[in-house]
């Protein structure tokens, strides 16, 4: 701890000649460091939670909350259509899928097979106990390839809007606008089929009020979720949709890929959305090459060099 | 001497810096949760977009010395929540900027907090309702 204190003082050159030639300035340093952990014993406390605002929509609009008072009213049956988003407004999964995160904590380790094991040490994520610098994590999103299913459940879950027609429901997200459809007319899934990004998904209402949804046919080289969880081509996911009541939805995912997994595991459980205003304007939130090489020109690399300036 | 005197004297109020709550996000490996360092400088470049906002500035000691610093927050679309919009940031001004260092030494920093001209404050880490448990923090 001391020794990251001390660096900090002689990154710059003017401080570190300053330290050399005059002992009644170094004297000072060093008094400052001694009582550096009395101060902050007396100021670790938690502090106060920030003010924050009520958030803009994509018109610029305040986001108004749903009045807590409000008597939830009872869902309509064999519809699951709106905007939707986690009520305090990020679905965003920065560890991980929310169910199991990766936090080091012995219930979230995954039942990995040895060949999933083997892919897992392949991914080197920006987050979790096993995160890279920035210039070193190989997360594929940070080139802005595609989430890919079910990772666009499992990281950047943010506004979600579902449209239903008779024959499917389509669920467009926020994250780099991009939808995908699943098909409620009785097809069965492909046989064997080519895989791509979103896979290929079928839903059939098991009551009035839950979709269950299924997803073969994903691309290989995606993510599960931010932690670098991977993922066969023999994955197979569920998703239920289950409407709680009018206002609430709750998603349940579940992951089955015998290659990486010895068992089926849960990785969003009862995942909470609330229903948001139908005037809601759902912001844009672009995964943008250009932009990105930005970033990481101006701080991403900065963050990573291994030298001081 | 008086310079010398004056540039320690900045670095001391630099590290007295208080503990913070640790919480991770994207890159925090990178920085250096531990310490909190306050930057007052002049905003050099205003940055809102993806996949995180940045605010560039021009930082001085009291010896004149000028060094140019790279700060993040994050996305515009979790900013709006914490009351932020394109137009919070102004070229040229002062501003006081609160950030968590790289750990490396470089003048980059992660937002905590910035101080506008007219004393408002504009949280820059993420809604403390959404924000990861010390627990699951990436740096534990």
């Amino acid at each position: 701890m001391l020794k990251h204190r001390e660096r900090v003082v002689l990154v710059y050159p003017e401080l570190r000649r300053a330290a050399r030639r005059n002992f009644v300035a170094l004297g000072v340093v060093l008094a400052a460091l001694i009582f550096l952990p009395f101060v902050r014993s007396q100021t670790d406390k938690p502090r106060s939670p920030a003010p924050t605002a009520p958030g803009l929509d994509g018109w610029g609009r305040p986001i108004t909350p749903l009045a807590k008072d409000r008597k939830a009213a009872p869902a309509p049956p064999h519809d699951i259509s709106g905007t939707w988003e986690q009520p305090d407004g990020s679905g965003n999964q920065i560890l991980g899928a929310k169910a199991v995160p990766e936090d080091g904590k012995p219930e979230h380790r995954l039942p990995y097979t040895p060949l999933g094991m083997e892919a897992l040490k392949r991914t080197k994520p920006g987050n979790g106990t096993r995160s890279a610098l920035p210039a070193e994590a190989n997360d594929p999103v940070y080139s802005c390839d595609p989430q890919g299913f079910p990772r666009v459940d499992l990281h950047e879950l943010r506004t979600t809007q579902i449209l239903q027609t008779p024959q499917n429901v389509t669920i467009l997200y926020q994250y780099n606008r991009v939808w995908r459809v699943i098909w409620t007319d009785g097809r069965e899934l492909p046989k064997d089929p080519e895989p791509r990004w979103f896979g290929y998904s079928v839903g059939k209402w098991v009551d009035d009020y839950t979709l269950v949804v299924e997803t073969i046919g994903t691309d290989e080289r995606t993510w599960l979720d931010r932690a670098g969880r991977p993922h066969s081509a023999d994955l197979r996911v569920e998703e239920r949709f289950h409407r709680l009541d009018h206002d609430h939805l709750e998603l349940t995912v579940t992951i089955d890929d015998p290659k990486m997994y010895t068992k089926p595991w849960v990785a969003l459980d009862k995942f909470v959305l609330e229903l948001q205003p139908s005037s809601f304007d759902v912001r844009e939130m672009i995964c943008s090459p250009s932009e990105f090489e930005q970033y990481n020109s101006l701080i991403g690399n900065t963050a990573s060099d291994k030298e001081s300036h | 001497m008086r310079n010398k005197i004056a540039a320690i004297s900045f670095a001391v109020v630099c590290l007295l810096a208080v503990s913070v709550p640790l919480f991770a996000h994207h890159g925090y490996a990178a920085y250096d949760t531990d310490r909190k360092v306050t930057l007052k400088g002049t905003v050099t470049r205003w940055i809102w977009s993806n996949p995180h906002c940045m605010i560039q500035l021009d930082v001085s000691d009291d010896s004149g010395h000028v060094v140019r610093w790279i700060t993040e927050t994050e996305n515009p679309t979790t900013m709006t929540r914490n009351g932020w919009t394109d137009k919070s940031i102004k070229v040229g001004e002062q501003i006081t900027v609160i950030v968590l260092p790289v750990k490396n030494g470089n003048p980059a920093g992660r937002i905590l907090e910035v101080v506008l001209p007219s004393g408002e404050k504009l949280p820059g880490r993420v809604n403390p309702a959404t924000q990861v448990k010390p627990d699951e923090s990436a740096n534990p």
